[in-house]
């Protein structure tokens, strides 16, 4: 899956990185514990979160994670989008919840990971 | 690349925002470097584990990385007030994070059991009172 099907699914807007959503997404992981994400994540994933601070972006950088989508409609400041642009994040929001955007992608094919 | 290539850094206290900024920079000279992405992934993740346990619990410190061709060995020191029990908090789970940090989306207790987890080394010298030194090793090679 691609992270232009992914927008599809959720009806995502694309805040960042309009033009590399042509990149293949393994699994997603959903949290608003950057902790948890950090201890649980794998690379090339989707983060689903409705947590908006700049350590989002920093947690995405350091775990390779590819795009970050903001649920229940959060959005993040300017300047935490800036960061985004920065580190070559794509950056999307959906007004679904946590626990209906996990459901739809899940259904669409992506998992988890295993720990 | 040199023998040892030396990085230091000092992370601010109580700027939460700009927490992550050292390890983001040692990312980004790893890549440079050449360093396998597996090992830059598990040096980021150990290393920014760490500097957010610095800002939110020791009012910042000095971070050292010395990239050699064998290993990464990075040296966070603090004068925090130390940690008192380390067994407990080596605890997944246990953290002593004020709400404040929680809503921040940190404080969930699994700083130092992750940084054990992503290095292939790990040694915690700590007093209380006087601060806490952190080495990590992650082995290139």
């Amino acid at each position: 899956m691609t992270l232009e099907d992914a927008r599809r699914v959720l009806g995502a807007r694309v805040l960042v990185g309009e033009n590399c959503l042509d990149q293949e997404v393994g699994t997603v992981c959903g949290s608003d514990m950057m902790s948890d994400v950090l201890a649980f994540s794998k690379d090339h994933s989707i983060l689903l979160t409705g947590l908006c601070n700049p350590q989002v972006i920093r947690t995405a950088e350091m775990l390779d994670i590819i795009c970050i989508i903001f649920v229940r409609g959060k959005r993040p400041d300017d300047k935490t989008l800036e960061m985004a642009r920065d580190t070559g994040l794509v950056i999307m929001e959906t007004g679904h919840r946590m626990f209906s955007a996990c459901g739809m992608l899940y259904e669409a094919g992506l998992r988890g990971g295993a720990i | 690349m040199a023998d040892i290539i030396t990085l230091r850094y000092t992370v601010s206290p109580d700027d939460f925002t700009r927490a992550g900024e050292a390890s983001s920079d040692v990312k980004n000279k790893l890549k440079q470097l050449g360093i396998a992405p597996p090992v830059i992934r598990k040096v980021s993740i150990a290393l920014y584990e760490g500097e957010i346990n610095m800002v939110i619990h020791a009012k910042g410190g000095e971070i050292t990385v010395e990239v050699s061709p064998e290993s990464i060995r990075m040296v966070l020191a603090d004068v925090g007030p130390g940690i008192p029990d380390i067994s407990l908090a080596m605890k997944e789970g246990y953290s002593t994070a004020p709400d404040e940090i929680r809503s921040l989306g940190f404080g969930a207790g699994m700083g130092l059991s992750n940084m054990k987890k992503y290095t292939d080394y790990m040694d915690i010298q700590t007093e209380l009172g006087i601060g806490t030194t952190i080495t990590m090793i992650v082995n290139v090679t």
